[in-house]
């Protein structure tokens, strides 16, 4: 077997990153958000530049400036978006593209796709659109077309996300394969039972650091997740997280029964009581950013029922769920969170003006003192209050995000990934602020990848996996342990 | 075996056709309607030729333009470069004395000068498609004006033996009232028409360039994924839209003979609107060139019986704007039917709200 | 100081061309300056650009917003001020006298016909998501025909005191009558983004609609708002206009001073993509567009070729705007920032 290996130090998003891949070999690339692996790919497939390293292919040190050369060195890449295009047929999407020829031979291109499908057994027919296939069918004629174009090496990003069981199996049936005709897999994915399942060999990359390699068949998954999830050692031992007090337990904060959203979050229900943190575990694609979204109404609400302080209440839109003391810090901070052109000072008065309403604008002056005021009690690191919020650092335009929920009348703060992209020093401050503002008496959900930052900080876990909910720790039960078992398993050690 | 399977889904059309049968059938049916309703006119074969002969600038443009919003784009300055063109071939012969085969040539020049800049500030530098030629389609009146305000007449007498020149047809004709056998005539014009059809419906349907088109008014980063060069695909497109403004001028003056400041004022419009009519969906990515003339005969038709039917000329402008926004919303009804998906309103990507976040 | 010069850097761009069109005309002719005094009113350069912006003036207010907001702009803006002025000669002839008072109520009907016109639009674009440019595409296209019919397809003339001195001077006082109306306008305007979050709204929906929705606003409500306001301003303008002409001419009553609205928004310093805008950059930019005109016309450029020029200009602006050329200056700053450090 020869070896096809790359290994490459690299960019801030990758940091001394070794992979290696060889012939014939399905190899798993894991990683949560922001851990890497989309970078690595695109520095392998040329659409990123690397900063350090060294790529070899068959031994032969490569540099691609681009996806087509990539494609013509036989790397071939099948997004988790379909890269193909709708309105034309299955024949035109596996050849387009391909040659020079100035006149399309239809029958011979049809015919060359009719073998092409018969020999890889995919349920299509040359001649249909493509946009009558069904996704996985497509899913399989963007393989086919890579697989014609000779590549040796086969990138699959994400490709089981929107498949069925049986076209999951289909999928692994082409693989299979394209093995045994000695190409090397990619496979990036988050489903931990299709990685036992299919690969040989998987690479852990972590906030873009190389966490390791393995072979499939010796890492139990209770291992493989913590070391996805596990985290570095910090000097965090003076955090000690509030544990909700007993009378202050009764009739819960918020409540939520059979809540759904059309961001496919199926009815679960929730519940968050005075002075208490709540996080939610789980491996990517779980759904814990999609459940909180729809306790926020930040999509659209398609069922259940809420409650706040036991009454019924309506929240449809996020102003509903902003009226009532409910507080959302998103996940992309900067696609929903930072207004980009718009200074330190109106970012954090933002929300609190909306509360108050269209005729009633803050004077310069009133809006320089909340400013101020928060500027100074969160630490916030920025020239002016009047300086735009883009040139800020990530850590502190997060701080101005918190900012501007704890200027309004907060009940209920949902935090989700408030860490992630940011320096240690600014993430053990959210961690404590998280526990000093549930001391003060507000409800917080705490959503983090790391799972010690959220064992830290919250009295009550709610594990998730494939957007459900699979089970709920608490007190001694809460620890790292048996966390990564629940998510392995859907149930306690 | 797997592809026995998939035949049953052999006969299915692809939407490009499909569309191309409604705009046919609908055109069939309007003018079986016509000639019901005003048997006088529209039994006679003239008629029909005549449809042609005097609305060949209108159906050129709509070549250009189809193959234009099937790469997804659009270009509003062809009605205002045809004028141009008109005027300046109408200068050119009459007061610097050129010869017919100088002002084909500039017409073709001026035509892709335009279409060359439109395709450069739109496929390279990424700038949206309605405003640049928008300023285009002011360019081109403000050209227009300067170069000759008054209309002139081309008297040269090679350009009015040209401007003249029909092409009988002996065995087809129709009787007047003093019952006259007069044949049916073809001018230049409905013949250039014909050739620029096989031209451009071939260099879709065969071409690696035309099939590129489609892909990039399908999906233009997957296109661009697949190894396209999506800009120069575009860069094309528009170049290819300048030309056939600029024969539309050149057909223009043919057949009218004579430069003036009006001509083709709103053509855009119109043609846009045979161009959705004839089956090319506003988003690209689907259409049929064999679609534009229909469509914009369809347009002619339905004009027609709305000034037989006695409606005044400034309705007619809103009627056919009217009838336009109904056939776009038939038109994704229809598509989203066969796709069993939720009803939503094609809108193209130039159309649309661009940009970070949507509302 | 550096805090007054930081407030006003993005006037920099309105600013320095009209320096220069100052500088082009005294070339022509030192006299540019010179006031003079005509029947009790006050005329020369500088007073006829005041009182002939006086419509391009508060339509650039309304499409500073409209742009902002929707990331688009509304080229129906002439349509909508011939339909709504339409209205008013209709009401102010039918009702025989032109009293103060028919007057006005003219005036507030064609507001409301404006605001009619500005939801048409406003709907198209908030929820519908149509591009505004292309939303405002039926209006430019039908809109004048719908104002010749409501004329009677003629050309009513509207003769009578009142309107001449809304359209010229009210004896007594010295500066046009149009240009204290638009004063007027821009100090009511002033009044309205002071006591109202309108400018917070529509800097945060034009930025970042999502984050918007997040925070509470509703983004389709802002962007609605604001083809409302433009609506109005329309109406205002074609009111003006109309008072001016003494008729109605439906086909060329501010015919493409939707080109000049654009152009002064964005000579103003905004960016037409949308976010933050400056009212104040706008006005100066539409004083300048107006002074680049007849500085054009001064020079004795043909009013054809005008046009020429400005689609010239605008693509030119386009172009600089342009995310393509914005990277490539970017790149080339760094390239020397780093030269430099080396």
């Amino acid at each position: 077997m020869k070896d096809i290996s790359k290994s490459f130090p690299g960019v801030k998003a990758l940091d001394g990153v070794d992979f290696k891949l060889r012939e014939g070999e399905i190899h798993a690339l894991m990683g949560e958000n922001g851990a890497g692996k989309s970078t690595l790919i695109k520095v392998i497939t040329g659409v990123y530049e690397k900063d350090a390293g060294l790529i070899t292919l068959h031994g032969k040190p490569i540099h691609f400036r681009s996806p087509q050369e990539a494609q013509n060195n036989g790397i071939g890449t099948v997004y988790q978006e379909i890269m193909l295009c709708p309105n034309l047929t299955v024949a035109e999407n596996m050849f387009i593209g391909r040659s020079h020829a100035p006149i399309v031979n239809w029958k011979e291109m049809n015919e060359k796709a009719a073998r092409l499908l018969d020999s890889l057994g995919i349920p299509a027919s040359p001649i249909q659109e493509l946009s009558t296939c069904s996704i996985a069918v497509q899913q399989m004629i963007a393989i086919a077309r890579a697989v014609d174009m000779d590549c040796r090496i086969l990138i699959l990003d994400e490709p089981t996300s929107s498949l069925d069981e049986d076209e999951v199996q289909k999928l692994f049936e082409l693989m299979r394969a394209l093995k045994a005709q000695g190409v090397g897999i990619i496979f990036i994915t988050h489903f931990l039972e299709q990685v036992y399942e299919i690969s040989d060999r998987i690479t852990v990359l972590r906030n873009g650091k190389l966490i390791g390699e393995y072979k499939t068949s010796s890492l139990p998954q209770i291992e493989l997740i913590s070391k996805m999830l596990g985290s570095e050692l910090e000097d965090i031992s003076t955090i000690r997280k509030h544990e909700p007090v007993a009378s202050d337990a009764g009739i819960p904060v918020f409540e939520a029964v059979g809540l759904s959203s059309a961001a496919g979050v199926r009815p679960f229900d929730f519940t968050i009581h005075k002075g208490e943190v709540n996080g939610f575990a789980g491996l990517l694609g779980s759904g814990r950013s999609e459940s909180v979204r729809a306790i926020f109404a930040a999509d659209k609400v398609t069922g259940g029922e809420v409650r706040i302080h036991g009454k019924r209440v309506k929240i449809k839109t996020p102003l509903h769920a902003i009226k009532h003391g409910i507080g959302y810090l998103p996940e992309d901070r900067k696609g929903d969170g930072i207004i980009e052109d718009l200074s330190v000072r109106d970012n954090i008065i933002l929300t609190l003006q909306v509360l108050k309403g269209l005729f009633k604008p803050f004077s310069l002056k009133e809006a320089e003192k909340f400013a101020e005021e928060y500027i100074k009690k969160l630490n916030i690191k920025t020239p002016t209050s009047n300086t735009p919020i883009r040139s800020l650092s990530g850590g502190n335009q997060q701080k101005v995000i918190l900012a501007r929920w704890l200027l309004t009348n907060l009940e209920y703060l949902i935090l989700d990934e408030p860490t992630r992209g940011i320096d240690v020093g600014t993430k053990v401050e959210i961690q404590k602020l998280v526990i000093r503002l549930a001391s003060g008496g507000m409800s917080l959900t705490f959503i983090s990848s790391e799972i010690d930052e959220m064992l830290r900080t919250c009295s009550r876990l709610i594990v998730m996996k494939d957007r459900e909910i699979v089970g709920e720790l608490r007190g001694t039960d809460l620890t790292e342990n048996d966390v990564m078992h629940m998510i392995a398993q859907g149930g306690k050690s | 075996m797997a592809s026995e399977k998939a035949i049953k889904q052999k006969a299915r059309l692809s939407n490009s056709n499909l569309l191309f049968l409604i705009a046919s059938v609908i055109f069939v049916l309007m003018y079986l309607f016509a000639i019901i309703s005003y048997p006088g006119s529209f039994l006679q074969f003239q008629t029909f030729f005549d449809l042609f002969n005097l609305n060949a600038p209108l159906i050129i443009m709509t070549f250009g333009l189809c193959i234009v919003m099937i790469g997804g784009g659009i270009d509003i300055s062809i009605g205002s470069v045809c004028g141009l063109v008109t005027m300046a071939c109408a200068v050119y012969l009459e007061k610097r004395s050129g010869s017919i085969a100088g002002a084909i040539f500039l017409s073709m020049g001026i035509g892709i000068v335009f279409g060359i800049l439109h395709g450069y500030l739109i496929a390279y530098l990424e700038i949206q498609p309605f405003i640049i030629t928008l300023s285009g389609l002011f360019l081109a009146q403000g050209l227009l004006t300067t170069l000759h305000k008054d209309p002139l007449n081309v008297t040269m007498p090679a350009f009015v033996n040209l401007r003249d020149f029909n092409i009988v047809i002996t065995w087809l004709g129709t009787r007047n009232r003093l019952g006259v056998f007069i044949p049916c005539q073809i001018k230049p014009g409905t013949i250039i028409v014909a050739v620029l059809l096989v031209i451009f419906a071939s260099l879709m349907k065969w071409s690696r360039f035309g099939r590129n088109v489609y892909a990039v008014g399908g999906n233009s980063h997957s296109a661009m994924m697949l190894g396209i060069n999506v800009k120069r695909t575009k860069f094309i497109t528009y170049v290819i839209s300048g030309l056939t403004a600029g024969i539309a001028g050149f057909v223009y003056i043919m057949t009218t003979g004579a430069g003036n400041i009006g001509n083709a004022a709103g053509a855009e419009m119109k043609a846009i609107a045979s161009a959705i009519m004839g089956g090319t969906l506003l988003n690209g990515g689907v259409g049929n060139l064999l679609g534009a003339p229909i469509g914009t005969l369809t347009l002619l038709v339905i004009n027609e019986l709305i000034r037989a039917a006695g409606v005044q000329s400034n309705f007619q402008a809103i009627v056919s704007g009217l009838l336009l926004y109904l056939f776009i919303i038939l038109q994704s009804i229809i598509m989203s039917l066969r796709d069993r998906k939720r009803f939503t309103v094609a809108l193209p990507p130039w159309l649309r709200l661009s940009g970070k976040g949507q509302a | 100081m550096r805090k007054l010069m930081k407030n006003v850097s993005h006037l920099v761009l309105p600013i320095s061309v009209m320096v220069l069109l100052i500088i082009i005309n005294l070339v022509k002719g030192a006299d540019y300056f010179t006031i003079t005094m005509i029947n009790g009113a006050l005329y020369g350069n500088i007073p006829n650009i005041l009182f002939g912006a006086s419509e391009l003036v508060i339509l650039s207010i309304g499409m500073t917003l409209v742009t902002a907001a929707s990331r688009g702009q509304d080229i129906s803006i002439g349509e909508s001020a011939t339909i709504s002025s339409a209205v008013f000669v209709w009401f102010v002839l039918r009702s025989g006298e032109a009293t103060p008072v028919t007057i006005i109520v003219g005036f507030l009907l064609s507001c409301v016909v404006g605001l009619g016109l500005g939801a048409f639009n406003g709907i198209l674009v908030s929820i519908f998501k149509v591009q505004p440019m292309v939303a405002s595409l039926i209006l430019f296209t039908g809109g004048r025909s719908i104002a010749f019919m409501i004329d009677g397809k003629l050309s009513p003339i509207l003769a009578n005191d009142i309107s001449n001195r809304i359209g010229t001077v009210i004896p007594g006082i010295p500066i046009q009558t149009p240009v204290i109306l638009t004063v007027v306008f821009i100090a009511l305007f002033a009044v309205l983004l002071k006591t109202t979050t309108l400018r917070l709204y529509v800097e945060t929906v034009g930025i970042n609609p999502n984050a918007a929705r997040l925070n509470g606003i509703n983004p389709k409500k802002v962007i609605f708002l604001t083809f409302l306001i433009m609506g109005f301003c329309s109406a205002v303008a074609g009111f003006i206009a109309v008072n001016k002409a003494g008729r109605h001419d439906s086909v060329n009553l501010l015919k493409n001073i939707m080109m000049d609205a654009i152009l002064a928004v964005a000579i103003g310093g905004n960016s037409l993509g949308g976010g933050t805008f400056s009212i104040t950059g706008s006005i100066i930019g539409a004083y300048t567009i107006e002074m680049l005109n007849r500085t054009l016309l001064r020079l004795e450029i043909e009013p054809a070729m005008i046009k020429v020029f400005k689609a010239i200009f605008i693509v030119i602006l386009m172009v600089v705007a342009s995310p393509v050329v914005r990277d490539f200056i970017k790149k080339v700053l760094d390239r020397n920032r780093t030269r430099k450090e080396e």
